[in-house]
């Protein structure tokens, strides 16, 4: 990949030819308006918009300005919800060139709303499919579950929960703390998944965990480091709110593999760039290899590229979910916001 | 006038244009105005809520703070004891802790199986009140302090040689002496808990909301612009509400009050006489100031159970994830140090004009109108500057967005009405007939300037330049819309480290968090220090 | 028993500074005395210590018999007016004076009030704010603010020192007419001797917190203790009865004793003693000529006019016997 791209990008600034993004089927990788190749935008630096967790080893980040010969600049405003709003609030003078870290709860709003332009770079394994978002590239993805302290619930001889109905049991009260679906993101993956599990019936469900004395934390860090008994907090919560991969982290926790829901993270050509080929590139660069594999490492997220090599902690302690729950991005979209006034309504 | 003119300039530039841009947009639907969001906003028992929570928590704070600070005052600034400089340095510290910090910290003693976990606070508007008043507490101490020291004690022993015992002293004479501190520390407190939006968020959780956290809700969740801009008119009129309340307050008892620079009003400590305030303010420092510290450090000593110091030789080594400790602190402290010059040049001129006295009453308000204006920021929420950064600041040449100039810029809008506060005393303590001698000697203007006031509002400068600094280096709100992740501030490397998993990231997390604490510290002390005896901060 | 109020050998220490020391005064009631001593000479502090503002380092403060030790500054019922009156800036002039008064009923208050007015001067001044007053209205405020609450003893801390110089001499006799009209027991502190000899019916010379002189103002103008008072109740030259004779004195000096020359001393006499002008002051009511002594000290006499001359003849009339 690293001669590849360097050839690749070589050839452009010097022919700038359509061959150049798409060596095997064009019509798989021009965006949908038929807009040709040639006319990609081209300028000596790149501005990549990225969420607050954007994390890459400097080598790579290095290695991706040098091969590109270009000047990049990361600029990073906010978590995902709050970056795709700048994205749209600006749509008339773009923020940058490329972004990535639009999540798939995001992803139908940032389309719909003409913030971004098609690219399939030809990196995508086939496996990827399942992770299609319109006009998006998915980079990484995890599963957003119930963590579960096992020592405690050893210590405590009782069985680990399993399902989101167990957490609703009486024996399992006052041990969940959950986070503010309107200000975390993991807390609004975690309302998703109940929303998908219960379908109309999921405000009840909320009703029922919060009767069982369920505690919202802000977010994750402090429901994570303040809350969860499993971390280094040491606090009074068994059961947490986090993500499929956190067990790799603390070994004597687990995630709770049928309170999952997925999360994918895109990244995508962003609409009036003034970089298209560089956004190209970078895309092309976030599915190489190395990048892929340093995904667990940086971002505690799985690479979408599913024959890379898990870090062994991985391998043994954060399998992912077999059935995540899941519920569309159309239909996230169409109602994230009445969720969320429901939700705080009913827990608030 | 000219000299007005700059910093005016500055804050329009990057503080009103951008958030009446931001707001003007929520009155726009692209075709016409309209002012919808008012009417779904206020059509909505939510928003109620948070405007009555937002005034509610904020007066209480104000109330709490005046009540427990005042004694620190008095103890800090009126008696002298050993290590009272380092107590004064203390208590400034929770100033500039970034608010994840302030979670940990709080969080950690109030949960159920903490510290104080017994008294039931956790999730409590009492445990958000609490935190306010970590955070305000030495706003209100300094304020009245460095008043109080320099009011002439002898009006207090005038009142007790009337019969008046030192309680009925203190209250009909020595506080209504003290009120244009006190006004301009409360209002102070008031505005910075008004639009607190990490406290509300971490310690109230999900619970309770201020007009601050449904503006960030709207905005950052929703783009919901037409009620966030709803809600900023709303939270814009509260805030000016404030200041004119205390300008006014001000301006009627600043005139009256005979300040003696040159008293030493401090005195030795006595138990007998000072064992209440000493007590209260013991009190607050060990158990609201000093246990979420200590926690904080007693946390960063520890890995997986261990007693270590592992967590501060992996951030000396390795740093946060790819970026090492020592870029995140020359990243804070070369941003600190561009905000505090352009703060504290900025605020100079601003000091300068709205310190001249003009004859006529119309000029008079104009300058208390200028001052108050330089305040606003205080109290406008950093989500609507943000935002409004993006629409505004977009166009060559002023396409900043993406430009790391625009951080210390930011924290500059933030700093700025601290430096004023602090240099506007001591340019209005210099004698009136001081000025007229150089005027009447043939001085012109600008001779008088230089060879006067500039001398003088030196001296107050190493306090604006520590409050500046401080400010700048702990700021989160408006640099987490600005931040890149190569190059983070100090706040900015915790708040992520914190975001993630496993012991090691945590751990130093908690020691950069003590790195920062202590550095404010330091930077409070020094400016303690070079603190001349005329000046009233802020 | 002694009535009144009595300073029983005071010290005042400021750390290793030592203030006052052994100082003992007694002042009978309805009379008033006068500190009197350079700044720094301790008279202030000594002032404080009376008022329960400054602790004792030994000794101790009596109002007829009782120690007041254990009694706080506002159980006193000593009054204190201030160099720079410290009015109540909050209050306008009729709450100042009525401050010490909370005991009264309001009618009774405001009665009062009017009356301290009516005794200081300034009838209708009531509603004033403190910043409207002039420096002497000032001064008669914070007078009638201590007197109000009929104190046992009034204690003035230099109230005139901040005022210029015909107002200071008006308001001393002003106070010295209120003193005597209300019968108060008053310690009044001053570094003017004028003021002083006005104002008191003793005086007592204080330097380096040490009591030099406690005497009447007649028998403190003729016979000073020693050189040192008499130098600081302006006798500026001192001279041998030869010397003295000289120039004109009728008088006889005992032995070991010399005559202190003051400002009053010399009078202009064209049949006197020739003596050289060094120079001419002129103040409000007269010119100040400063001439030379035979012996080279110089003095000074008053003259109604400026003399235009080189010399000028003088005799001395008076002076103070002082020991050598």
């Amino acid at each position: 990949m690293r001669f590849t791209l360097k050839a690749t990008l070589a050839g452009c600034a010097v022919l700038a030819l359509a061959a150049c993004g798409t060596p095997t089927d064009s019509g798989a990788t021009t965006p949908a308006g038929g807009e040709a190749t040639e006319s990609l935008t081209s300028s000596s630096t790149l501005t990549v918009v990225t969420h607050g967790s954007f994390e890459l080893p400097e080598e790579l980040t290095d290695k991706f300005a040098e091969e590109s010969g270009l000047d990049v600049t990361y600029v990073q405003p906010g978590d995902a919800g709050a970056m795709v709003n700048q994205l749209i609030l600006t749509k008339d003078s773009p923020l940058g060139d490329v972004v990535y870290g639009i999540d798939n709860t995001y992803a139908s709003r940032a389309w719909d709303s003409g913030i971004l332009s098609e690219y399939q770079p030809e990196g995508l394994p086939a496996t990827s499919v399942q992770f299609d978002a319109e006009g998006l590239t998915p980079i990484d993805f995890g599963d957003v579950c119930v963590n579960a302290d096992t020592e405690w619930f050893e210590q405590h001889d009782l069985p680990v929960p399993t399902t989101l109905d167990d957490l609703v049991k009486p024996e399992y009260k006052d041990l969940l703390v959950v986070t503010d679906p309107s200000a975390s993101s993991p807390g609004l993956s975690f309302l998703f998944a109940t929303i998908g599990a219960k379908g109309d019936d999921w405000l009840e469900y909320w009703g029922q965990l919060k009767d069982n004395g369920a505690k919202v934390a802000a977010g994750w860090t402090e429901a994570y480091y303040t809350d969860f008994s499993g971390a280094d907090g040491e606090g009074p919560y068994p059961l947490v709110v986090s993500y499929a991969s956190s067990p790799a982290y603390a070994p004597t926790t687990e995630a709770l593999l049928g309170t999952c829901f997925r999360q994918i993270e895109y990244a995508g050509v962003i609409d009036g760039a003034q970089n298209e080929e560089g956004a190209r590139a970078f895309i092309d660069f976030m599915l190489s290899p190395e990048v892929q594999a340093a995904f667990p490492e940086s971002m505690y997220m799985y690479p979408v590229v599913t024959d890379t090599e898990l870090p062994e902690e991985w391998a043994a302690n954060a399998p992912l979910a077999t059935n995540p729950i899941e519920v569309s991005s159309e239909d996230i979209d169409a109602n994230r916001e009445q969720w969320i006034r429901d939700w705080t309504e009913a827990m608030g | 006038m000219l000299a007005a003119l700059i910093p005016a300039a500055f804050l329009v530039l990057f503080f009103a244009w951008p958030a009446a841009t931001l707001v003007a947009r929520g009155f726009h639907d692209g075709s016409a105005w309209t002012i919808d969001g008012f009417r779904t906003v206020f059509g909505s028992r939510r928003t109620w809520s948070a405007v009555g929570f937002t005034l509610g928590s904020a007066a209480l704070s104000t109330v709490v703070c005046l009540l427990l600070g005042l004694p620190g005052a008095y103890l800090l600034y009126r008696c002298t004891f050993r290590g009272r400089d380092l107590l004064r340095a203390l208590i400034t510290v929770p100033f500039v802790l970034p608010t994840v910090v302030v979670g940990v910290a709080f969080g950690s003693l109030l949960r159920r199986d903490g510290l104080l976990g017994w008294l039931g606070l956790e999730g409590t508007p009492v445990a958000i009140l609490a935190a306010m008043v970590f955070f305000n507490y030495s706003v209100i101490v300094r304020t009245v302090g460095t008043m109080w020291s320099r009011l002439d004690p002898r009006l207090a022993q005038a009142a007790g040689t009337l019969g008046a015992s030192p309680l009925r002293a203190l209250r009909t004479v020595t506080l209504p002496a003290l009120t244009p501190a006190i006004v301009s520390g409360a209002s102070l407190v008031f505005l910075f808990s008004a639009s607190s939006y990490g406290i509300v968020m971490v310690l109230g959780q999900s619970k309770y909301r201020t007009i601050e956290t449904e503006i960030w809700f709207l905005t950052t969740r929703l783009l919901d612009l037409p009620s966030a801009a709803a809600l900023s008119i709303t939270q814009l009129i509260i805030v000016t509400i404030a200041l004119w309340l205390s300008g006014r307050a001000q301006a009627h008892m600043t005139r009256a009050l005979k300040l003696q620079p040159d008293v030493d009003a401090e005195r030795v400590l006595d138990l007998s006489r000072d064992g209440g305030a000493l007590i209260t303010t013991l009190t607050v420092a060990i158990v609201l100031l000093g246990l979420p510290l200590a926690n904080l450090v007693w946390r960063s000593l520890h890995r997986g159970g261990e007693f270590t110091v592992a967590n501060y030789v992996q951030l000396a080594v390795e740093g946060g994830g790819s970026v090492s400790v020592w870029d995140a602190l020359r990243t804070s402290l070369t941003t600190a140090l561009a905000a505090t010059a352009l703060a504290v040049t900025l605020g100079m001129l601003v000091a300068l004009v709205a310190s001249r006295r003009p004859r006529r009453p119309l000029g008079r308000s104009a300058l208390g109108a200028l001052e108050s204006l330089f305040l606003l920021p205080l109290g406008v929420s950093a989500v609507t500057v943000g935002f409004g950064y993006l629409i505004t600041l977009n166009r060559p040449p002023l396409d900043l967005r993406s430009s790391i100039v625009l951080i210390p810029i930011a924290q500059a809008v933030v700093a700025l009405p601290l430096v004023i506060r602090t240099l506007l005393p001591t340019l209005r303590a210099i004698d009136p007939r001081q000025l007229e001698a150089a005027a009447t000697l043939g001085s012109t203007p600008w001779q008088v300037l230089r060879r006067i006031e500039l001398p003088h509002l030196g001296r107050a400068v190493g306090l604006a330049v520590g409050f500046a600094f401080a400010t700048s280096l702990g700021e989160f709100g408006a640099t987490s819309f600005l931040a890149r992740p190569d190059n983070p501030t100090l706040p900015v490397l915790i708040f992520r480290l914190f975001g993630r998993p496993g012991s090691e990231n945590y751990g130093v997390a908690l020691a950069a968090s003590v790195v920062l604490a202590g550095l404010a510290g330091i930077t409070m002390a020094a400016a303690e220090r070079m603190r001349p005896k005329e000046v009233a901060a802020w | 028993m002694v009535s009144g109020l009595e300073v029983r050998d005071v010290t005042v220490k400021y750390g290793p500074t030592v203030a006052v020391e052994g100082v003992s005064l007694h002042v009978e009631p309805g009379t008033v005395i006068g500190l009197l001593g350079a700044s720094g000479s301790g008279k202030s502090t000594l002032l404080r210590a009376i008022a329960g503002l400054q602790p004792l380092s030994s000794g101790a403060i009596l109002w007829d018999g009782e120690d007041l030790a254990p009694v706080k500054v506002h159980k006193r019922n000593f009054g204190l007016v201030f160099q720079d009156g410290q009015l109540f800036p909050t209050m306008n002039v009729a709450k100042n004076i009525a401050y010490g008064l909370g005991k009264l009923p309001k009618a009774a208050q405001r009665e009062r009030v009017e009356e301290m007015l009516e005794l200081v001067g300034l009838a209708g001044y009531g509603v004033r704010k403190p910043t409207e007053l002039s420096g002497g209205q000032a001064q008669r405020v914070a007078l009638a603010r201590s007197l109000a609450p009929s104190p046992r003893a009034l204690l003035l801390d230099e109230p005139l020192s901040a005022l210029d110089t015909a107002l200071r001499r008006r308001l001393a006799d002003d106070l010295a007419r209120i003193l005597r009209e209300t019968h108060t027991t008053g310690v009044y502190v001053t570094h003017d001797h004028q003021e002083a000899y006005t104002v008191a019916d003793v005086v007592a010379v204080l330097d380096e917190g040490q009591l030099l002189q406690l005497d009447s103002p007649e028998s403190l103008r003729e016979r000073p203790k020693n050189k040192q008072v008499a130098a600081f109740l302006g006798y500026r030259a001192f001279v041998t009865e030869a010397e003295a004779h000289r120039l004109g004195w009728q008088g006889s000096l005992e032995t070991g004793e010399v005559l202190g020359i003051g400002p009053a001393s010399l009078h202009l006499d064209p049949n006197g003693y020739e003596v050289d002008i060094i120079d001419q002051t002129l103040t409000v009511e007269d010119v100040e000529i400063k001439v030379a002594l035979p012996d080279g000290q110089t003095a000074t006499v008053s003259s109604p006019t400026k003399v235009d001359a080189l010399s000028t003849r003088v005799t001395l009339a008076g002076g103070a016997v002082v020991p050598a």
